[in-house]
Parts: structure tokens; sequence; C-alpha cells
């Protein structure tokens, strides 16, 4: 079967920045995203768990987008305007997909 | 002095403050106890459903004067005044930055709805009445402490700077969740009244202090958890901090109180809500606007120490204050 190339962005970050990120996505003409939730981890600031949290300041949500390899850079710079100052991870990976329209 | 330790020991000793200390205990012991998040969220609606609906009939039967709408500006000019007092405090006794600072005061101007619903348990176990519409002050009072922290971080040096309050964080802020449940429930008890209560009187009155219990049972186990991990970060006068700011608050709020002229009951849940420290809305906010302020330190001042503190010893203290001032 037919595939082709797209790039795979993960944006993890913090619950409060989520609907922010996802509007800044939607401005650079993103046509889907998924948002999953995360359940715990550590990094630079320490660990933390999705358990028993009794705010949504301390949560964290995950953010995927499959985007056109030419919109990667104006995604990248949406992304990167909303998480900046904010505790977050941002990968690219590259992938193929099946239909490559609907991206 | 005998008075507050009769109070104290007899407050220490309710269901509601032994739940809390069961989940703190179970937290530090590594327990696997926890309550679903699910469980949890429906159990704080119901508490603020509750709440709100029995304020709203209070004030449906009492009947609506200038005291409710002085209380309510009483109440923002509190959450306004508190952060800088805070402020101020911080900068002498700790060596916080700002930024830090700043964060950490917004919290202590805004209210923790929990403990209020501890304080309304308490006077409703003695038979002490209270002005309905204290509910819409807690409502009143969870922002404006959110203005003054931003304002305290705007007048610092170059390079602390707020992301400020974009329209999306004002919405944010003033519709949250447990705001638009409480201000509802409490329009709703408003229109319908006691006949609305005797209606649903079953399902939130009687129950109403085993589901305290409960809930209360999550917020030790969240304390407790929040204190092993970050108590650590919390230097000696950080503590002492977080131990006298709600005692300092109480006093602004017996004051504002004796001036509007509350009850026993007003008075002492208006000395709670100044005394209390959010942990919901202001510390989203908090990293919204300052993220790089330091949310272990807060949450941890919030919900690990001042929380604990007016559950288990301030609410007997302020009762038994505004039942000296008032004769009650």
């Amino acid at each position: 079967m037919k595939t082709h190339k797209a790039k795979r962005v993960e944006i993890t970050i913090e619950a409060v920045m989520r609907s922010r990120l996802t509007d800044a996505l939607e401005k650079t003409g993103v046509t889907g995203y998924t948002v999953l939730p995360v359940l715990g981890g550590s990094g630079r600031s320490g660990e933390w768990s999705r358990a028993g949290q009794v705010s949504r300041a301390s949560g964290m949500a995950q953010v995927i987008c499959i985007v056109r390899p030419d919109k990667l850079d104006d995604l990248l710079d949406a992304a990167f305007a909303v998480v900046e100052r904010h505790i977050g991870v941002v990968s690219v990976t590259d992938c193929d997909v099946l239909r490559a329209e609907r991206f | 002095m005998e008075q507050i330790i009769s109070l104290a020991a007899s407050n220490l000793l309710s269901p509601i403050i032994l739940s809390f200390a069961l989940g703190v205990a179970a937290a530090l012991a590594r327990s696997d106890l926890s309550i679903p998040e699910a469980a949890a969220k429906a159990l704080s609606i119901y508490l603020l459903f509750a709440i709100g609906f029995k304020g709203g009939v209070s004030v449906a039967a009492h009947g609506v004067d200038a005291t409710l709408g002085m209380s309510l500006l009483a109440g923002i000019i509190l959450s306004a005044i508190l952060p800088i007092v805070a402020f101020g405090l911080l900068s002498v006794m700790t060596g916080l930055s700002r930024l830090d600072a700043a964060a950490v005061a917004a919290h202590y101007g805004s209210i923790s709805i929990v403990t209020f619903v501890a304080a309304t348990s308490v006077l409703e176990s003695r038979g002490i009445a209270s002005e309905g519409f204290m509910v819409a002050v807690a409502a009143a009072m969870e922002a404006p402490a959110i203005l003054s922290a931003l304002w305290l971080v705007s007048r610092g040096a170059k390079g602390e700077e707020a992301r400020g309050m974009d329209g999306a964080l004002i919405r944010e802020i003033l519709l949250n969740g447990s705001i638009v449940l409480l201000v509802g429930a409490f329009m709703i008890g408003w229109i319908t009244g006691e006949e609305g209560l005797a209606e649903i009187s079953s399902f939130i009155v009687s129950p109403f202090k085993g589901v305290l219990c409960l809930f209360l049972l999550d917020m030790g186990l969240v304390a407790g958890r929040g204190l092993r991990g970050g108590g650590g970060i919390l230097s000696p006068n950080v503590l002492v901090f977080g131990v006298l700011m709600p005692v300092i608050g109480a006093a602004f709020g017996l004051a504002g109180g004796l001036l509007l002229g509350l009850s026993t009951g007003g008075l002492m849940l208006l000395m709670t809500l100044s005394a209390s420290a959010s942990y919901i809305a202001v510390p989203a906010a908090m990293r919204v606007a300052l993220p790089e302020a330091n949310p272990s330190l807060y949450l941890t001042l919030s919900l690990g120490v001042t929380f604990p503190f007016n559950l288990t010893l301030g609410i007997p203290i302020y009762l038994a204050v505004a039942l000296a001032v008032t004769g009650g």
C-alpha cells in the first residue's frame, strides 16, 4: 500500500496550557490533533503523579499532531510561543500516513 | 483560652478531622489508599452544590439587605489587600524571590472553599446561625487576589514579567467550575427557597457530613503526598509564614466582619475565608501567568501547611474569637 511522509509532533504540556496550545495549532492550519491525559512522570521539575491531584495546575496533557512536512515550521513556531516558559517536552518524529489529503 | 482549648479538642476528635488525619497518615506511610479521581470530583461537586444551595435558601428565608452588598465589597477588598500583606511578610521573613513571593501571596488572598465548608459544618453542629450570603462572599474572594499578585510582580525588576491577564485567563478564573457551581446552586436555592430545600433535603442535608468526611480523607491523602514530596523545599521561615499568615488574615476578616456587623457565625466564616489559602483556582492561574514561580512551593505551603492548620486549630480559634467579641 502506498504511504506518504509526514511529521508527528508530540507536545507534553501543563494541563492549564492545553487549550492555548490547541488554539495556536488551529491558527496555523492544523487539521487535527489528539489530546491524551498523562498519568505521571519525572523530569527537571521533579516527580509528579496524576493520582490525587487536587488542582489541575500540576497536571500534564499530551497533544499529538501529524502534519505535512512543509507545515512543520509554522506549527513549531506557534507551539513554541505557547510552551516556551512552561514545563513540557516537544518532540518531532518522521512517520508515514496512508491518506495524505487528511493532513 | 479555656474555650479555645475546649473547641479545639472537640474539633480535633470530630469524624471530619479524623478522616483528614487518616488521609495524611496513609499518604505519609506510603499506603496505596486512594480515592478515584472521578469519585473525588463527584464528592466536591456534591459539597459545592449543597453548600451553595443551602446558602441561597438562607438568603431567601431572611431576605436581602444592604449588608449583602457591603459584605461582597468587603470580601473583594480583603482578597485584594491580603496578598499585599502576605507579600510584605514574605519579603521580611523569607528569602523568596519576588516572583515566588507574589505567587504565594496570591494564594493567601484567595480562599479555600473546603475550609469554608468545614467551618460551616462546625457552625451547624453547634447550632450557630450565619448569613447565607457568605457563600457569595466566598465566590467573590476567589479572583481579586490574583490581580493583586500580578500587580506586585509588574512593579518588580525587569526579567520578572507576568504573562498578563489575557481574556482566556480572566474567563478561566471567573468561570471556573467551582465558582459557577457554587453561585449557580446559590441562585437555585435563593429562587426555590424552603420548598426547594424540602424537596431535596434528604440528598443535600443528611448525607452532607459523611460526604465531607470522604472528601477530607482524599484531601488528607493529597496533603500528605504533597508534604512527602515537597516538604523539603519549605524553609523554617516559610513554614512559620504558613501558620502566621492565616492568623493575620483572620484578624483582617475579624475587623471587616465587625465593621459590617455580621452575626457570630458570619464573623467566624469571614475570618475563615480571610485565613484560608487557595489550592485550586489560584495555582492554575499562577501556572499560566507566572510560570517561572515554583508550583511545589505554593501548593505545598497552601495545601500541606495552611489547610491542615486551619482545619484543626484555626477554625476553633476563629470560632472562639467570634464568640468572645460578639458575646454569642
